[in-house]
């Protein structure tokens, strides 16, 4: 099998807190790592996916006579194979596995072909001929509230509404400012496509290798779809090439496993880019209006949030990125009173759902730009009237919510300031190419200025509103050829970030052991939820920590009886140097007390949280991660041209147990950001995507992305394993804000949409206008309008 | 079509389609799955080899094209215990992460490498903008230019 199953461990004696090397580094360097498009077993077939072209269509009906009469074709299925309404969803089961009567987005999946060859698989795909009936579609969020507009989903076009006030949302205050944002669809593009291979096994079932995000998530999605119990639906993780949220929603998984059950035969599936961009979700473009009101000394009084997210044709992961945009519209500040307002609606745009930042993004986009205008209105500097205002342990949030955990909220700020600046050299004395626009810049930088902005935005760890993302981990402690092996295996999935290297170092700091092996992570083991919202650090970290605590346990004990039985023990057992001590007093050599080996399961979850109530009261969120970011740009005003000179980021992470690892992620996180301020942007014509490619999608390259200084900010949460917060999407969430508060500072316009043009900056576009807020649906708040769980 | 390359020195032959491109016949037919396909379209640098020592993305060579002649891929750099100074750089200086694009920059970097023993930041920029990351924000894939750089410097003066 080409699939690793065990991946060997190196890094001895790196326990938490090193900057341990990665324990997939080896085989990624030499280009050895499987990634699920490298996945190849003999005699497999290749397949292929019919998507509709338009985005709202009926399909009168398909036909595959074409596909099944050509070279190499083996099967072919459209939605009349399957029993009716198989559906499938992250939380609410409301996609077609294949489409039924009509298709609701372009690109939704009508048809699949499995072939010898994937050149064949693709060439029948385009010859099944699909007849549809054109139907109106609805491509705009804000026309998807009007009374007369078609129904997109059988709900109709409200997914979910948020209302949370508090306070008194009608307090008076002596500054208003108001402000109108935009936030375009972000791409999460990583560089492996999805991909997968199912095989058909002797018992009826499949097994299915796939890169994904969350395997348990997966099974119990796929399952009903094929028709088989969950335990006849095992999935194994192949490698993965970043996930970034693309990953979390099923992709080719059911379609894959399909076609293999049909054939008896393996079936491989990978996109290639084009069908990459229609085969995720992708990040919720938002429009939002904020009025933010403040005492004539700074401090926050009322801040009026109405914001509208596009949901596209189905559920995924919309409820909860409401959810989150809406509780953290305000931004990481104390605001007495606050009406905020968010509703995510269906289109027939492509589906959204989890990115990166998770809603916290678009917002902070907004709460930035108000603060800066307000700080202006004050004649105060943006700054001190951020730390002001600033979140702590004890503050109330608008759910209500008090944290009672880390907030070091000020200290990030403080850190972010105090970070060292890059050289201020006129561009007319330096290198052409670090003009901005490089060497494509014609003029001489007569114009060239400098722009600084700063950013704070906070996020949620872990699943919120009352989620039970439990995490399971299996560890395993032995006599191997070498010395003493501790083996653990998690169902977590490493997708780039580092957890496996994490998980390694937290073995080795509990169980004292050097060498620790991984099993693959699979779905013999429990789930350990999903790699999103920052989680798995506390979480897989979490259950790895209690099950090593747990063998450590089975050993002390073990020790104690072999010891001199009933003697009295020296002290409080430890562990040290390979053996157990009682007190200064060793009463056994660890490799000596493992016949037999020793395990331990065990299960790790977090705090319990709570629903919000009518009026958005509760306490729905684990605990927070805040983050800042100094973006210095340099605008060329007379070309609309950008360099970003540098960006400084700081990141409150609780405990950084590899602090390489989170500089790692800061920087990663700060190039996303960057790219959603200045060229990331999923172009939409008529609700079809326009830029399915990198030649049109523009990605940061080494060229746009500049040094990153960064900080890290360690203030344990209690309760958490080691004091851990979640890593993952800090840098994202303020990167993008600081860049567009730097550009506005260099330019003195007002950028109120992201991604900012040329255009933009030169004044050829101005601002986006708005009519008015969108509407308040008719539908129940805060509630999901159904059950969405 | 029957075509016939030398791949990290060895002659080696496939029957491929005649629409195969380089990297397609590299990884389908040779199994030489080092070299990524990210994009197709010669913008990410995923599928880098050297084509008679010249550095081109594989997905835009046919495979046809490439009969007779000299291909080098990710794999002719290193091994097991006995890894290229970039790819010891690039673990040394944490640029690895999902690792998807780390093949094809190793090769653009060992081939920056070739031309310019010490290049400057700018000059690393340059080279590398025709590959793509979408992890690491390229800081520490700059760091590991330069940890290479100094490496080599020392055993080759």
């Amino acid at each position: 099998m080409p699939v690793t199953d065990r991946i060997a461990e190196a890094g001895k004696g790196a326990i938490v807190g090193v900057s341990a090397p990665r324990v997939d580094g080896t085989p990624k360097v030499l280009g050895e790592f499987a990634y699920g498009s490298d996945l190849w077993v003999e005699g497999m077939l290749h397949g292929a996916t019919v998507r509709s072209p338009h985005p709202s269509a009926r399909v009168r009906h398909v036909d595959v006579s074409g596909a099944l009469a050509m070279p190499g074709v083996r099967h072919a299925m459209t939605a009349a194979d399957l029993p009716a309404g198989r559906r499938y969803g992250l939380d609410y089961a409301d996609q077609p596995v294949l489409a039924e009567d009509v298709v609701r987005y372009a690109g939704e999946p009508v048809a699949i072909v499995a072939a010898d060859s994937a050149e064949e698989a693709r060439a029948a795909a385009a010859a099944v001929r699909v007849d549809y009936e054109v139907l109106p579609a609805v491509t705009d969020m804000e026309a998807a509230l009007r009374p007369d507009a078609p129904p997109v989903s059988e709900r109709g076009n409200v997914l979910r509404h948020v209302r949370i006030e508090h306070g008194d949302p009608e307090a008076e205050a002596d500054v208003w400012v108001e402000g109108y944002y935009e936030v375009g669809m972000q791409d999460q593009a990583p560089l492996g496509p999805e991909a997968g291979l199912a095989i058909p096994a002797a018992d009826g079932g499949v097994d299915l290798y796939v890169s994904t995000q969350w395997l348990h998530s997966d099974q119990k999605q796929i399952a009903p779809c094929v028709g088989l119990p969950e335990s006849k639906v095992r999935l194994h993780l192949a490698g993965v090439g970043g996930a970034f949220g693309a990953r979390e929603d099923v992709h080719m998984h059911i379609h894959a496993c399909l076609l293999a059950l049909a054939t008896g035969r393996p079936v491989k599936m990978t996109y290639g880019r084009e069908e990459s961009f229609f085969g995720h979700v992708h990040r919720h473009p938002a429009r939002i209006w904020v009025r933010t009101g403040a005492r004539r000394d700074g401090m926050l009084v009322n801040c009026r949030v109405r914001l509208l997210l596009d949901g596209g044709a189905y559920t995924s992961s919309s409820p909860a990125v409401v959810l989150n945009a809406s509780t953290f519209a305000p931004g990481p500040y104390e605001v007495p009173n606050a009406l905020i307002e968010g509703t995510c609606v269906y289109t027939n745009n492509p589906p959204a759902g989890a990115m990166r930042g998770f809603g916290a993004v678009q917002v902070c986009v907004a709460h930035e730009a108000q603060m800066d205008r307000l700080a202006a209105a004050l004649d105060m500097d943006p700054v001190e009237l951020r730390l002001k205002n600033v979140l702590h342990t004890g503050s109330v949030l608008p759910t209500g919510q008090v944290i009672h955990g880390s907030a070091p909220a000020r200290e990030v700020l403080e850190r972010c300031v105090a970070l060292p600046m890059p050289s201020d050299l006129p561009a007319a004395f330096r290198d052409r190419v670090t003009l901005p626009g490089g060497a494509g810049n014609v003029g001489r930088g007569e114009h060239v200025r400098r722009g600084v902005g700063y950013a704070l935005g906070y996020k949620n760890i872990a699943y919120s509103e009352g989620y039970d993302d439990s995490s399971e981990a299996r560890v395993r402690l032995e006599r191997g050829p070498h010395g003493v092996v501790a083996t653990v295996h998690s169902a977590a999935v490493e997708v780039g970030q580092g957890l496996q290297t994490v998980l390694a170092q937290i073995v080795r700091t509990e169980l004292g052991v050097d060498e620790v092996v991984q099993m693959g992570a699979d779905t013999e083991v429990g789930s350990a939820g999903s790699t999103s919202a920052s989680r798995q650090t506390v979480m897989a970290g979490g259950a790895v920590a209690a099950a090593c605590s747990r063998v450590r346990e089975h050993l002390f004990a073990r020790a104690a009886a072999r010891s001199h039985a009933g003697a009295t023990l020296a002290g409080p057992l430890r562990l040290a140097d390979g053996r157990v001590f009682a007190g200064d007093v060793a009463i056994g050599v660890v490799a000596d007390l493992l016949d037999p080996p020793l395990e331990a399961t065990e299960v790790y979850r977090h705090r319990p949280t709570a629903r919000l109530d009518g009026r958005g009261q509760g306490d729905p969120h684990v605990m927070f991660a805040f983050g800042a970011m100094r973006a210095v740009v340099e605008v060329d005003l007379d070309l609309g041209l950008v360099r970003v000179v540098q960006l400084g980021g700081v990141q409150d992470v609780g405990k950084a147990l590899n602090p390489r690892g989170v500089e790692g992620q800061i920087e990663g996180g700060a190039a996303q950001g960057l790219g959603l301020a200045l060229l990331e942007e999923i172009q939409l014509r008529d609700g079809k995507i326009a830029n399915a490619s990198f030649t049109d999608y523009l990605l940061p390259t080494i060229l746009d992305m500049p040094p990153v200084v960064s900080a890290i900010v360690e203030e344990p949460e209690p309760g958490s394993p080691y004091g851990a917060k979640g890593v993952g999407e800090g840098a994202t969430i303020v990167a993008t804000a600081a860049v567009a508060a730097a550009l506005r500072d260099a330019t003195g316009r007002e950028l109120s949409r992201v991604p900012v043009t040329p255009d933009d900056l030169v004044g050829i576009s101005g601002p986006r206008t708005s009519a008015g807020p969108a509407p308040i649906p008719d539908v129940p708040g805060p509630r999901p309008v159904y059950e969405y769980r | 079509m029957l075509i016939r390359l030398n791949v990290n020195g060895e002659w080696r032959e496939a029957d491929v389609w005649p629409g195969s491109s380089l990297l397609a016949m590299l990884r389908d037919d040779l199994g030489l799955w080092g070299t990524k396909n990210a994009c197709e379209q010669g913008e990410c640098g995923s599928c880098s080899v050297w084509l008679d020592g010249d550095l081109v993305c594989s997905c835009l060579v046919l495979a046809a094209q490439a009969e007779g002649r000299m291909v080098e891929t990710v794999e002719s750099l290193g091994r097991e215990g006995a890894l290229h100074p970039v790819q010891a750089a690039f673990l040394e200086a944490g640029a690895v992460q999902c690792g998807f694009c780390t093949p094809g920059f190793e090769v653009a970097v060992a081939d920056l490498l070739r031309h310019d023993a010490h290049p400057t930041d700018e000059t690393i920029r340059e080279a590398l903008s025709g590959n793509l990351c979408r992890c690491t924000g390229y800081q520490k894939i700059v760091d590991a230019v330069h940890v290479a750089a100094d490496r080599m410097g020392e055993v080759a003066p």
